[in-house]
């Protein structure tokens, strides 16, 4: 049996209240499954399950729940396919627990010789009728039976699964985060960043034009769905420098510089309203620049409407913020902990530059590096500039334009 | 369309992006961006949508043209 | 040989010994009445004339003698096909079949083979009363180290005794004393059949009927009514009781996920017993419906016609079997 615990969903949370179930006890479940819908201050995040088995028992709707707390326990496959002891001798889930306890009354284990464990229920179904109960998470308990001597038939099964899944369909999933409540924990978040990490701060001012040349280029033939903004180039560049330079990828955790497992750059979205989440974008130096558009487009949509993974907000490894058209024309951003780096863009703005030793208008932008002393120093803060710089001058080695 | 479906219909896809918006409130001449607090990836949803919406393709070219009220009637109407 | 193929099941029984003993010298047919009277249910009839009484060969009333000179013939080289009037009386041969034909070939490491083919007359529906009513292919079917055909067509009674003589083992074949009348018209591309597969002899949705011998043609008019009541039923003939064709049945109820076992014998150890437990042991998941059996009622079969076809499976009481677990509401 594994727990699955409360996922932290970024530095600045501390709890998480269980607003819907995807599953019930008896469904079976793999890794990257989406499970539940927690509400936290950012929002309704959807949390994904990273364990593999049948789910046993689940934390009831409406607990707040902790970072590391249980929000469900799940038989591993392999302790699944040993024979289980008779009923009687094993305690009863409300005692033996750490779950808070449940409001609805425990359902009594039916006596079973049968090695396959088939959800405990006293209901009387056919044995196709509970195995594809168990496959569909249903618990064939609450169902009317229409069978012999009153059984739970498959029909039965597929029956209530359709009508689950009209009703599905139906209901609308809760939405909508407080906007005081995320203040509140940027703020604690912030207060922490700027106590505990010793930031220091790189500038660099780009020359933007080779990227404008290619950008309006690539956009020229394509439909409003293909377009790629500059935010793309500048997270593609961001990226494939974070992943040169891996000392800035990662995370400061107890004292030491943990690297990041893989390039996965949290993108800060400014949410409509007040409020900011920085989702991760995962191996982002491995997406084109018209991929990261794709994702890009997907994060905003489901930020702003509620949808982020639990994997989007546990996994940035360090982050991109870009002020866009009509931002400042730099920013010196503010780390978010335990990451070690924030890269930022301002503003694209036309200025006087010199080109060929002739002074000439040019599209330039600033990039800004805002890291931690403990894990990196100027020197290779600068390259990472360097990097950035080096990428955008040559747009089209970012990748291929299309995806296909 | 007539000017009054022109304007249902970016008032139905800026429900998805700025669900605060209310487009009465805003000038035929206003910069929707400025106006609405647009940035990039907002004007272009908005774009695609209105494209998604009407059926007609919109050219990059085309996009400064709807950056107004009175610019979106012009061109689809 | 005229052009029709339309013929009784006794004759299909008869042309089959006459093809056996034409196509294959060292064979021969021992029993009781078999040769002047022409066999107690007329199967061997006109074949001590056709043959010779050195291939047809009349007995005393000495099952354990005669079914144990047929052991002793197969043994030394033959191929005997020995009949015993009905089952009833295979039960005074039963030390020679059990404890020699089946075992012989085991006992002695496969230095000795048994390739004896007998012959019964099966079952109930003639008033024959108690001692002379029973179904006991079933309890045959217990026995390692022999093979029960239970053929309930005309079918597989013109072709399971061709495939009995060539198959090394101990053979029981189980003509149905009511079968023995019933008429088909023959495929005459059929030239022979296995004796190891059950068959799907209708198709069907909702339920499967699995049985054997004379029960069969009772399950199909079962299945006829049925279909006009809107519930569509498989019908899976077993053809062989030993050993059982679990995958065909074990299909078919994937399929249906009901089934009803219907036996001429009575439940209890019976050959349906069998099958529901394998049903039960291996396909337990794919039953919607708990296992049903229709079998001889648990009495020694009467005499009197209106209580013999009391204590016999019926076409009503299988059509309310199925009924019961496809609308049990």
């Amino acid at each position: 049996m594994a727990d699955f615990l409360m996922p932290a969903l970024g530095a600045d949370m501390e709890t998480g209240k269980v607003v819907q179930w995807l599953v019930t006890p008896g469904s079976r479940v793999k890794p990257g499954d989406i499970v539940a819908v927690v509400e936290t201050h950012k929002g309704a995040i959807d949390v994904e399950i990273f364990l593999e088995g049948v789910i046993d028992e689940l934390a009831p709707l409406g607990t707040e729940l902790r970072i590391g707390e249980v929000l469900a326990r799940v038989r591993s496959s392999s302790a699944a396919a040993s024979p289980s002891p008779s009923p009687s001798t094993e305690p009863s889930p409300a005692r033996s627990s750490s779950l808070p306890p449940s409001p609805s009354p425990a359902p009594s284990p039916a006596p079973t010789r049968s090695p396959l464990p088939l959800p405990a229920t006293a209901a009387k179904a056919s044995p196709a009728a509970r195995r594809r109960a168990r496959e569909l998470g249903i618990d064939p308990g609450q169902l009317a039976g229409t069978g012999v001597a009153g059984a739970v038939t498959l029909a039965d099964v597929d029956a209530a699964a359709a009508s689950a899944a009209h009703a599905a369909a139906q209901t609308p999933r809760p939405r909508g985060f407080d906007a005081l409540q995320m203040r509140q924990a940027i703020g604690a978040a912030m207060s922490r960043s700027k106590r505990e990490i010793p930031h220091y701060y790189l500038a660099s001012i780009v020359d933007f034009g080779a990227a404008a040349a290619w950008l309006e280029s690539v956009n020229r033939d394509c439909g409003a769905e293909e377009q790629l903004l500059p935010a793309a180039l500048l997270l593609a560049a961001a990226a494939r420098a974070l992943a040169q330079t891996p000392q800035l990828n990662g995370f400061h955790v107890d004292g030491a510089f943990r690297p990041g497992a893989g390039v996965h750059v949290g993108w800060a979205i400014a949410l409509r309203g007040g409020g900011l989440v920085a989702p991760a974008i995962h191996d982002a130096d491995r997406k084109t620049p018209a991929q990261l558009m794709a994702a890009l487009r997907d994060l905003v949509q489901r930020a702003r409407t509620g949808g982020l993974r639990s994997s989007e907000l546990s996994d940035p490894t360090a982050t991109v913020t870009s002020l866009g058209e009509r931002g400042a024309e730099s920013v010196l951003g503010v780390i978010y902990p335990p990451q070690v780096a924030m890269v930022g863009f301002g503003r694209v703005v036309e200025r006087p530059w010199v080109v060929d030793h002739h002074i000439v208008p040019r599209p330039l932008v600033q990039v800004s590096l805002a890291a931690d002393h403990r894990a990196s120093d100027g020197h290779l803060g600068g390259l990472l500039l360097a990097a950035i710089d080096q990428s955008l001058q040559s747009p089209e080695r970012l990748g291929p334009r299309s995806t296909a | 369309m007539n000017s009054q479906d022109i304007r249902a219909m970016a008032a139905r896809v800026l429900a998805g992006i700025a669900p605060e918006a209310d487009l009465a409130a805003v000038a035929d001449d206003a910069d929707l961006r400025e106006a609405l607090d647009l940035d990039s990836m907002d004007f272009l949803n908005f774009m695609v949508g209105l494209q998604q919406a009407s059926g007609v393709k919109i050219r990059d070219e085309d996009a400064p043209r709807l950056r107004t009220l009175a610019g979106l009637v012009a061109y689809f109407g | 040989m005229t052009g029709t193929l339309r013929m009784t099941y006794r004759e299909a029984c008869r042309q089959a010994i006459r093809d056996a003993l034409r196509a294959e010298p060292r064979s021969f047919v021992m029993g009781e009445d078999v040769g002047r009277y022409g066999g107690c249910y007329a199967v061997t009839k006109g074949l001590l004339e056709e043959f010779g009484p050195e291939r047809i060969v009349d007995t005393p009333l000495a099952e354990a003698g005669f079914v144990g000179a047929c052991i002793g013939a197969a043994l030394a080289g033959l191929r005997p096909i020995v009949e015993i009037m009905t089952c009833n009386f295979s039960l005074l041969a039963l030390d020679q079949i059990m404890n020699n034909a089946a075992t012989i070939p085991h006992m002695s490491g496969g230095q000795f083979s048994v390739p004896l083919v007998v012959r019964m007359a099966t079952g109930a529906g003639r008033q024959l009363a108690a001692q002379h009513s029973h179904s006991l292919e079933g309890w045959f079917a217990h026995i390692p180290g022999l093979k029960v055909l239970a053929p309930g067509t005309v079918e597989d009674a013109r072709h399971m005794l061709g495939a009995a003589l060539a198959d090394p083992n101990p053979v029981l074949i189980f003509e149905h004393i009511v079968l023995y009348n019933a008429e088909a018209e023959l495929d005459p591309s059929v030239t022979g059949v296995d004796i190891a597969q059950a068959r799907v002899r209708r198709e069907g949705t909702d339920a499967s009927l699995v049985t054997y011998g004379n029960s069969l043609p009772k399950c199909l008019a079962a299945a006829d009514a049925l279909a006009a009541e809107g519930i569509s039923v498989e019908v899976v003939d077993l053809r062989v009781l030993r050993p059982l064709d679990m995958a065909t049945v074990s299909a078919s109820v994937q399929r249906t996920r009901r089934c009803v076992i219907v036996d001429e014998g009575w439940r209890s150890g019976s050959i349906s017993a069998e099958v529901a437990a394998r049903l039960a042991e291996d396909f337990f998941f794919d039953l919607d419906a708990p296992l049903r059996r229709v079998c001889g009622r648990e009495v020694p079969v009467p005499y009197a016609a209106q209580m013999e076809a009391a204590a016999l499976p019926q076409v009503p009481d299988i059509a309310a079997a199925v009924r019961g677990l496809v609308r049990p509401t």
